[in-house]
C-alpha cells in the first residue's frame, strides 16, 4: 500500500503542518470573527425589535384603556344630555299645556260673562216689553192705563215669585 | 485494470529538499492547499454581504458556524470557548478533504495514515497539556475515577492509562480506514464498470449509489474527528 511508503512521511507532515497552520490562522483571524460579528449583529437586532415591539404594546394597551374610558365617559355624558333634554321638554310641555289651560279657562269665563250680559239684557228688554203689554192690556180691559210704578211693582213680584 | 490502490500514490509535483528533509509539494500538498483556499472563499465571499438576512451561500457558511459552535457548547462548555476555530478548522479541513477526496482524478489527503495520526497526535498533545495546564499534576488523577474503591485501583489505573494513549491510534486509524475501504471499494467497482462491457450497468449503479454513500462517510468522519477532539479537550478540562 502506498500508505506505508516511508519516504512520503515527510513531505506529507510538512505541508499538513504549513496547510492547517495557515486555514487556522485565516479561520481565527478573518472568517469566524466575520460570522460572529453578523450572527451578533443579528441577535441584538432581534433582540432590540422584541424589546421594540413589547413597548409599543404596552403603549396600545394603554391606548386602549385611555379610548375605553373616553368612550364610557362619552357614554354616560350622552345619557346625561339626554336626560335634560328630556326633563326640559316635559316641562316645556307642561307649561305649554298649563298656558294653553288658562287661556281657554279666560276665554270661558269671557264667553260665559258676554252670555250672562245678553241675558241680562234680554231680560230688561223682556221685562219692559212685558210691562208695556201688561198696560195696553189693562188700557182696553179697564178703559184707564193703570199707574207705570204699580204694573212695575206687579211685574217684580211675579218675577220673584217665579224665580 | 489499474490497482485500485493506484490511487493512493503520493506523486511529487515540486521536489523541495530542506537539509536531509525531503519537504516536496505533493498532489497531497496540492488537494490540501486546495482545501485550504476553499475553505476561506466559501467562509470569507459567502459572508462578503454581512446580510442582516442571510442569502444561500451566507446561510451555508453560518450553518457551518452554528454547528461546530453548538458542537463545542455542548460538549465542552463556555471554557471551550477558546478551542472553537481549533476545532472548526480542523472539521472544515477533514470535510473538505474528504469531499475533494471524491472528485475523480483527484487525491484523498484523509486516506493516508500519515495525515490522520499528524492531526490526532495534535489533538491528543494538546488535550493533554491543556489537562496539565489547568489541573497541574491533578490532572493524573484522570486516571482514577472518582468513587472507585482502592482495591480495584491496581485493576483499573492501568486500563485507564492504556485507553487513554489509544485515543490518537483509534481516532487516526477510523479516519484512515474509513477513507482507504471507501475509495478503494469505489475503484474495483468502477474496474467492473470497464471490465464487464455491457453488463457494467449493474457495477455502475452500484458505484452511483456508493458514492452517495462515501458522502455521508465523508461527512461523518469528519464530524466523528471533530466531536472526539471535543470530548478529549472536554476530558482535559472538566476531568469526567
Amino acid at each position: 500500500m502506498p500508505q506505508f511508503d516511508p519516504t512520503t512521511v515527510s513531505p506529507q507532515l510538512i505541508w499538513l503542518a504549513i496547510t492547517f497552520i495557515i486555514l487556522y490562522v485565516l479561520m481565527a483571524k478573518v472568517a469566524l470573527p466575520r460570522i460572529g460579528q453578523v450572527l451578533e449583529r443579528r441577535q441584538h437586532r432581534i433582540e432590540e425589535n422584541l424589546k421594540k415591539a413589547e413597548t409599543l404594546k404596552s403603549e396600545a394597551e394603554v391606548a386602549a384603556a385611555a379610548y375605553e374610558e373616553v368612550l364610557a365617559d362619552a357614554r354616560s355624558k350622552a345619557h346625561d344630555v339626554l336626560r335634560d333634554v328630556r326633563e326640559a321638554m316635559t316641562a316645556d310641555a307642561a307649561e305649554r299645556t298649563a298656558a294653553v289651560n288658562t287661556r281657554l279657562l279666560d276665554e270661558i269665563a269671557a264667553a260665559e260673562s258676554r252670555i250672562a250680559e245678553a241675558k241680562n239684557s234680554a231680560m230688561a228688554e223682556i221685562r219692559g216689553v212685558t210691562a208695556e203689554v201688561t198696560r195696553s192690556a189693562a188700557q182696553k180691559l179697564m178703559g184707564e192705563a193703570p199707574d207705570e210704578n204699580t204694573v212695575n211693582a206687579a211685574i217684580d213680584a211675579v218675577l220673584a215669585e217665579r224665580g | 485494470m489499474a490497482s485500485p490502490l493506484k490511487q493512493f500514490e503520493i506523486k511529487t509535483l515540486i521536489p523541495v529538499q530542506i537539509g536531509e528533509v525531503d519537504a516536496s509539494f505533493t498532489n497531497s500538498a496540492l488537494v490540501m492547499t486546495i482545501t485550504v483556499v476553499l475553505a476561506t472563499v466559501f467562509l470569507v465571499v459567502g459572508m462578503r454581504g454581512r446580510a442582516m438576512v442571510p442569502g444561500r451561500w451566507q446561510s451555508m457558511a453560518e450553518l457551518c458556524y452554528e454547528f461546530i459552535a453548538g458542537m463545542v457548547r455542548e460538549n465542552i462548555g463556555a471554557e471551550g470557548r477558546q478551542f472553537f476555530p481549533f476545532v472548526f478548522s480542523l472539521f472544515m479541513f477533514i470535510l473538505l478533504g474528504n469531499m475533494l477526496g471524491l472528485v475523480p482524478y483527484s487525491f484523498t489527503f484523509t486516506s493516508h495514515l500519515v495525515v490522520t495520526f499528524g492531526m490526532a497526535m495534535v489533538v491528543f498533545v494538546g488535550a493533554t497539556i491543556v489537562g496539565f495546564a489547568k489541573h497541574g499534576i491533578g490532572f493524573f488523577g484522570f486516571f482514577l475515577p472518582h468513587g472507585v474503591p482502592w482495591y480495584i485501583a491496581p485493576l483499573l489505573v492501568p486500563i485507564e492509562i492504556l485507553s487513554y494513549f489509544t485515543r490518537p491510534i483509534s481516532l487516526s486509524l477510523r479516519l484512515f480506514a474509513n477513507m482507504t475501504a471507501g475509495h478503494t471499494m469505489l475503484k474495483v467497482f468502477a474496474g467492473f464498470v470497464v471490465a464487464l462491457g455491457l453488463f457494467g450497468v449493474f457495477p455502475l449503479v452500484f458505484v452511483v449509489a456508493l458514492t452517495g454513500l462515501e458522502l455521508l462517510i465523508a461527512f461523518l468522519q469528519a464530524y466523528v474527528f471533530t466531536i472526539l477532539t471535543c470530548i478529549y479537550l472536554n476530558d482535559a478540562l472538566n476531568m469526567h
